[in-house]
């Protein structure tokens, strides 16, 4: 069971190396936020599905500030150029 | 594997489909809007299902709690996240105004 969690922790890593290109590529700032989305639920899952695996269970802990400061990061970086045009 | 195991295994994998559909809905959709919808529903699902997978595999309280928070947040920063995304794309301020 902990080869199948360890692979699957394996293709999610590989699906967030994808979602990297769209880093890279993504002609708006908002294709790079996507991205950015993206990474924080596949990190998410991995940490989860890890936790079992290397026996620390301290690393669901983690998946849950994970899940905060991602939702924290979209909506701080979201209104970063709204505010700097107001201001001016 | 006992029965709970393959149960687990099954979740999991099927989780593991949705991720995938995500990045490949995120790398291959023509237009921002579009590509915003596939990673968005895509991955919380995914995220619910390698969950409940992993809670069968180990039926602890305490974890299924856990992972009950992790999940509400995720799909609460997901729809946040979302809609002030899509606000920007709409308004045409994503582009990098210097």
């Amino acid at each position: 069971m902990n080869t199948f969690l360890a692979a699957a922790a394996l293709i999610l890593l590989l699906t967030l190396g994808a979602g990297l290109v769209r880093v890279l590529l993504g002609p708006t700032p908002s294709d790079r936020l996507m991205a950015a989305q993206l990474i924080g639920t596949t990190g998410i899952a991995i940490l989860l599905l890890l936790a079992p695996v290397v026996r620390v269970p301290a690393l669901v802990d983690v998946a849950l500030v994970f899940a905060l400061l991602a939702a924290v990061a979209v909506a701080a970086f979201t209104r970063r150029h709204q505010t700097f045009r107001d201001r001016q | 594997m006992s029965p709970a195991d393959w149960l687990a295994s099954g979740l999991i994998a099927a989780g593991l489909f949705f991720f995938l559909a995500g990045t490949v809905g995120l790398l291959r959709l023509p237009d921002p809007l579009s590509r915003l919808h596939a990673l968005t529903k895509a991955d919380n699902l995914g995220l619910l299902l390698v969950s409940v997978g992993l809670l069968v595999q180990d039926p602890d309280p305490l974890l299924g709690l856990k992972l009950a928070f992790v999940w509400l947040l995720v799909l609460m920063a997901g729809a946040t996240g979302a809609h002030l995304i899509a606000k920007r794309a709409v308004r045409g301020d994503g582009e990098d105004a210097r």
